[in-house]
């Protein structure tokens, strides 16, 4: 008891003496594999180069001014290709993502023992492959360009968007569905007037969220071949030509900007 | 003890909160502040402490000119005047221990409240107070375990443990239910009495103020309609500070506590 | 007797106005015919890729671990450093911050410019930050840390950020009205509050950061990413197979025991 009483003194401490030594070892734990990681760091690390940086970092700097203009001129296609694989991507994971939520929520899930864990491993794998190393494999199975970076995209957001939705059909009122079921509705009818008003605005949410990161994703597509704005940014950086680097960041970050006030509109329209 | 010289509030909207409010209170005065929503009862309060800064006006506790003071000075006078909440505003993740310690903040240098290191007098002080309000048992238990009445037990705790001249009060029955509201006010003026502290009282149940205060101040539109003793508040003044209403109910003279209670007792079992 | 006029009804739809209706469906109509129309597909390449496809499939059942087993550690273990120390220091650097970016907390000049720091840091994938940590520092991890390192001011900055403006006014109040100095108030009003949810995030970003560390290895920043690319350049696809098995295996605990430690600290 953090509340003691010892030759009629009361005393208080928030915690007894076996809670604050344990939580000072937990610390102390903490902090040496923190360390640990640190020094293999910086067992691979040149630190002459580091050191040497700041130098670089001034002269990259200075070599990427001003921004070379003209080059916009070529940029025009690579933004668009990078929007059509960010929408057109959300909408193949939304498509997707659908029925594999409607699997993996408990209250919806067809079979509990069965299709749910296979849904929910369909969530964790996409989840867990960023959408770069996606686009990496998709390059290499069916070739470059902007058709893989949509594939790409659409596996990646796959499992982001079933677990957001998912969750939001578990977290739904029953007392409605229960409601719709005493009228005598089918299962199908069950699905559209009692489950699927209640999620709409979290589905619509969870989409344009997804809208929004994915075209900050698509910018880097490119990195792989996987079509986009980055194949410019790869090929100007490997041929040195920093003013067009330049160029190119304020774009992606203009393009991240209005892509962000879009989709707070968007979400300020549906909520 | 307490005095406020033309105290004016204009809000950044342009709400004139305060016209002119002046009062003043001696030494163990328990004062209730009553008036319609609106009027400018919180804002009178909290301009005492400064959690709302005065446009204009002087604010004196005891020598003390409030308004004038700088941020470390005003600290220190804010050790000086306990404030109990509406919404008892306990830190809900917190301790109810830690919960009465916060009112020695003031008094005690940031590690030692950092590592919950209090000096033994004011431990001996926390657990003093909760025995009063018959809660010592709870010290370990997190602030939102309690029930409503407890938890403004708690509060209380905490602004007495400050070691206050005055306590400025704010609608401290408005959550709880009939009972455990006069029992609070009960332990207010009780404390109140036995500590000779000074008391400012935001209440909207103009029945609890004139059973509790002797002296009742009722605002209306930033500014003081009434100032005098609970018996004289006849229905003129009542209309004059709320409006037209019939207010003979109201202020039915009260003859004995246990009659009420009684006859509120049976008026719940029958509704 | 009058007889009962018939009353029709339709469901109202979500848009009110038709014409904007309307506009809204021809121009999402038009969009995706450009879209599609822009976007050129191989087929060609698309059907040899069902063959390889299917190659990468049949690489799963067996992956092959051991072959490259050696570059695999090696490539996990920088990816597990690189996510530690990254989501420590980033989270550390993150909270001056996001305290700076709480509208309820800093003065209007301090909280544009930390608000500036956080959609910088939030614009630029952390692949993009990595590709110049790699011109700038050489290859490897500590090019992969310092990207993800600002990535995580970015995303728990914002968050911190925006939980602090969340926060109950009420109680910070009462612990403002004890006459407490402003760290002491932070100690006793807001960190209680914003806690339990900012240890989730960490855990949470954690987790990121290790999916990410994969990235930035394609671009030289160290971690498994390089070892992936180089089995898909080589067209190995069992010891693909085996990498992406790993890392969805180590993401997999990271998630579970995150959300552990989120349900005790709750």
């Amino acid at each position: 008891m953090p509340s003691s009483e010892q030759n009629g003194i009361k005393s208080w401490q928030l915690r007894t003496r076996p809670e604050q030594l344990l939580r000072w070892f937990f610390w102390l734990i903490g902090i040496a594999i923190f360390l640990f990681c640190w020094r293999l760091i910086s067992e691979k690390t040149i630190w002459m180069f580091v050191e040497d940086s700041p130098r670089q970092a001034i002269d990259m700097a200075e070599r990427m001014v001003p921004p070379k203009w003209e080059y916009m001129g070529k940029l025009w296609i690579p933004v668009w290709d990078t929007i059509n694989i960010a929408t057109l991507g959300t909408m193949l994971a939304i498509l997707i993502a659908i029925p594999i939520a409607f699997c993996a929520a408990r209250n919806t899930s067809p079979s509990l023992t069965f299709v749910r864990p296979i849904a929910l491993f369909i969530i964790v794998s996409s989840r867990s492959i960023n959408s770069l190393i996606w686009a990496l494999m998709l390059v290499t199975l069916i070739g470059p360009g902007v058709f893989a970076g949509v594939i790409a995209i659409g596996l990646r957001s796959i499992g982001f968007c079933a677990k957001l939705l998912y969750e939001a059909i578990e977290e739904i009122d029953p007392n409605q569905v229960e409601a719709i079921e005493a009228t005598g509705a089918s299962k199908a009818q069950k699905l559209s007037y009692g489950i699927v008003p209640q999620i709409m605005p979290a589905f619509a949410g969870i989409s344009v969220f997804r809208w929004d990161i994915n075209i900050r994703e698509s910018t880097v597509l490119g990195l792989v071949g996987a079509g986009g704005i980055g194949l410019q940014l790869d090929s100007s950086i490997s041929t040195l030509a920093w003013t067009q680097v330049s160029l190119i960041l304020i774009v992606i970050l203009g393009t991240v900007v209005v892509s962000e006030w879009v989709s707070a509109k968007i979400r300020h329209a549906i909520i | 003890m307490l005095r406020i010289d033309k105290l004016v509030k204009q809000y950044k909207t342009g709400d004139i909160a305060l016209k002119g409010v002046s009062l003043e209170i001696p030494k163990g005065q328990v004062l209730a502040l009553i008036g319609p929503s609106g009027a400018g009862k919180s804002t009178v309060i909290r301009c005492v402490n400064r959690l709302v800064e005065p446009t204009e006006g002087k604010i004196w506790l005891n020598d003390l000119e409030l308004v004038s003071l700088s941020s470390a000075a005003l600290r220190r006078a804010r050790r000086r005047m306990g404030m109990i909440f509406q919404e008892y505003a306990l830190v809900e993740r917190l301790s109810v221990m830690e919960n009465v310690l916060s009112g020695r903040l003031g008094y005690v240098g940031f590690w030692r409240s950092f590592f919950r290191k209090y000096p033994q007098n004011d431990i001996n002080e926390a657990y003093r107070l909760l025995e009063r309000v018959e809660l010592d048992h709870m010290a370990d238990k997190r602030a939102d375990e309690l029930s409503g009445g407890q938890r403004q037990r708690i509060g209380i705790c905490r602004a007495l443990i400050q070691n206050p001249d005055l306590l400025l009060v704010d609608e401290p029955t408005a959550s709880l239910d009939p009972k455990t509201s006069r029992q609070i006010m009960r332990l207010i003026c009780d404390l109140c009495q036995e500590r000779q502290l000074a008391a400012i009282i935001n209440i909207h149940d103009v029945h609890l103020a004139q059973m509790f205060a002797k002296r009742i101040v009722g605002l209306q539109e930033g500014k003081i309609v009434y100032d005098g003793p609970p018996d004289s508040l006849t229905p003129d003044v009542l209309t004059q500070i709320y409006g037209e209403e019939d207010w003979e109910a109201t202020i039915e003279e009260v003859e004995d506590e246990e009659e009420i209670e009684i006859a509120m007792e049976t008026a719940g079992a029958s509704s | 007797m009058t007889t009962p006029t018939q009353r029709s009804w339709k469901l109202q739809p979500f848009i009110k106005n038709p014409t904007l209706r309307w506009t809204l469906w021809v121009l999402t109509a038009i969009y995706l015919v450009l879209a599609f129309g822009t976007m050129e597909i191989n087929w060609d390449r698309v059907a040899e890729g069902v063959t390889r496809s299917q190659r990468f499939l049949a690489a799963f059942f067996p992956p092959d671990f051991i072959s490259r087993w050696d570059s695999i550690v090696e490539g996990i273990y920088e990816s597990l450093w690189m996510a530690v120390t990254s989501t420590v220091v980033g989270i550390l650097l993150s909270i001056p911050v996001g305290l700076g970016a709480a509208r309820n907390l800093s003065f209007r000049p301090i909280y544009l410019f930390c608000r500036g720091i956080l959609a910088v840091s939030r614009t630029f994938p952390e692949v993009i930050l990595a590709i110049f940590f790699v011109k700038l520092f050489g290859f490897g991890p500590f090019a992969g840390f310092m990207a993800l390192s600002i990535g995580t001011i970015g995303f728990y900055g914002k968050l911190l950020a925006e939980d602090i403006e969340d926060m109950d006014p009420v109680q910070a109040e009462a612990i403002r009205a004890t006459g407490a100095s402003w760290l002491q108030w932070l100690n006793y009003s807001v960190q209680p509050q914003v806690m339990p949810r900012m240890i989730g995030l960490g855990m949470y970003r954690l987790d990121i950061n290790f999916r990410e560390s994969a990235v930035v290895g394609i671009v030289g920043g160290g971690g498994i990413g390089a070892t992936l690319l180089t089995s898909f350049d080589r067209y190995e696809f069992d010891s693909a197979a085996a990498i992406l098995l790993v890392i969805i295996g180590i993401v997999m605990l990271v998630e579970y025991s995150s959300g552990y430690i989120r349900k005790k600290v709750q």
